[in-house]
């Protein structure tokens, strides 16, 4: 069984129909991509995927649940999908050590001690051990996105949506946020990630989805689909990206 | 007879401030706990909750609290029930509290970035659990100031209660100047008692923030 499958998913918002029959199916363990220009769909696709946003029709299934917009069949959902937005969203009144708990103790009831010793083991994932008691303000921008990854992490999900995580950072900060998704990936898990950062795409990717106007419009294992791209419109974009 | 302003006088106002001091804490409290779950309901995702706590806001906050206080006073007596002042002007004044702290608190709440319930709900908390842990102690920092400033008009507020044959500081003050006819002194020791209350509640407000802000550096 795959761990996501979308099935000519059709998304509106009001009148303006976003996502326009969007397939896709990626397997567990696999490192998926999802590359276009700004207002193609990827990040709405992504949310759809945990349940953010609520799908016209179409399927997605994802590790077993059929993606429900019921309060506790989401809840169900989200405990297998963690998701990383660009902005951190790291709960700013709790510690970098709280921030990581909490959820994990309230929604899973997980002891106290045992919460413990997984953040401290997620957060040295991370590289960010010493921080367990700091304040996300008190952190730099890469430093508290690579909390928000460990605080996903602490779920133990089973997949990973990352939404263009280093997009709001310094460029010289972006380094070691890519690198603890690389570790990600080649740890094995099943990770989805909208990006700009098409070297990084092509590097880790196993493929990449080319998103426009609401559709798949190409999509292949990343270092064909960048170097022979199929498609005039995909042509156009790398050849974009590269200036 | 005209007597002048001294010590027993000055005791007078001391315990008219006694009174001012028990209405408006229980009118908080009292505000407080139903203005909390107005708040509350102003933003539950059932439309009939919202409903609900829309027009019980918008009446409280549109009928002056003078006539609150008559109908709980003099309509519930003329109803056949026999309730004290106190309690009558506690309630009255705790329904009007409820109703703006309702819209204060209503505002603090959705003052905190929308992006915290999108990142907690995503870690599959419930909405309680949304509140409790996340939103909530974020937006009590965000309340504090409006909230003591509505505290301390508050204070100064419950004076309204004279009507009912409450004595309060103010109605004290009046009382004492009618016997006394000496207002400089009688309304100025008036005036600095209630600053001498609400100063401390601004410098509380404050002290409060600075607490409520550990770990924030901005
Ligand atoms: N909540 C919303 N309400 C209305 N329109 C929305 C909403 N979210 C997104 N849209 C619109 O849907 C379209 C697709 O948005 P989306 O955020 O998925 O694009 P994107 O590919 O992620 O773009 P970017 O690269 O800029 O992040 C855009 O036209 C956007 O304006
Ligand atoms: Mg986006």
């Amino acid at each position: 069984m795959s761990a996501v499958h979308i099935e000519n998913v059709h998304k509106s918002f009001g009148k303006l129909e976003v996502l326009k029959g969007v397939s896709l199916t990626v397997e567990a363990g696999q490192v998926v991509a999802i590359i276009g220009r700004s207002g193609s769909g990827k990040s709405t696709l992504l949310r759809c995927i945990n349940g953010l946003e609520t799908i016209q029709s179409g399927r997605i299934e994802v590790v077993g649940h059929t993606v429900t917009y019921t309060d506790e069949k989401l809840r169900a959902l989200r405990k297998d999908v963690g998701i990383v937005f660009q902005s951190y969203n790291l709960f700013p009144h709790l510690t970098v050590g709280q921030n990581i708990m909490l959820a994990p103790r309230i929604t899973k009831g997980v002891p106290k001690e045992e919460a413990r010793a997984q953040a401290e083991k997620v957060l040295a994932q991370v590289g960010l051990s010493e921080k367990f008691d700091v304040y996300p303000d008190n952190l730099s921008g890469g430093q508290q996105q690579r909390v928000a990854i460990a605080r996903s992490l602490a779920m133990q999900p089973k997949v990973m949506l990352f939404d263009e995580v280093t997009s709001a950072l310094d460029p010289e900060l972006t380094g070691e946020v890519l690198l603890v998704m690389e570790e990600l990936a080649r740890g094995g898990m099943t990770m989805l990630l909208v990006t700009h950062e098409m070297n990084f795409a092509r590097s880790v990717a196993d493929f990449t989805v080319f998103m426009h106007q609401g559709k798949v419009w190409e999509m292949g294992p990343s270092e064909e689909l960048f170097s022979h791209p199929k498609t005039p419109e995909l042509a156009a974009f790398v050849k974009s990206t590269l200036k | 007879m005209i007597e002048s302003f001294g010590w027993p006088e000055f005791m007078f106002l001391v315990r008219a401030t006694g009174w001012t001091l028990v209405l408006t804490v229980v009118a908080f409290l009292f505000g407080s706990i139903v203005g909390g779950a107005f708040a509350i309901m102003r933003l539950a995702q059932s439309r009939i909750l919202r409903n609900v706590a829309s027009v019980y806001i918008l009446v409280i906050q549109s009928v002056p609290v003078l006539m609150v206080l008559f109908l709980s006073y003099y309509g519930l007596s003329l109803a056949g029930f026999d309730i004290p002042p106190l309690i009558a002007a506690s309630l009255s004044l705790g329904i009007y509290v409820s109703a703006y702290l309702a819209e204060i608190w209503r505002g603090s709440i959705e003052a905190v970035p929308f992006q915290q319930w999108e990142a907690s709900s995503s870690l599959a908390m419930t909405r309680g659990q949304q509140y409790r842990y996340v939103i909530l102690p974020q937006a009590l920092r965000i309340s504090v100031p409006p909230t003591v400033g509505f505290l301390v008009q508050l204070v100064k507020n419950t004076s309204i209660v004279s009507v009912v044959g409450f004595v309060d500081l103010a109605r004290a003050g009046q009382l004492i100047n009618n016997a006394t006819f000496q207002p400089f002194q009688v309304f100025g020791s008036v005036a600095v008692i209630y600053f001498l209350i609400c100063f401390p509640l601004s410098r509380l407000s404050k002290h409060l923030e600075k607490v409520l802000h550990v770990g924030r550096t901005h």
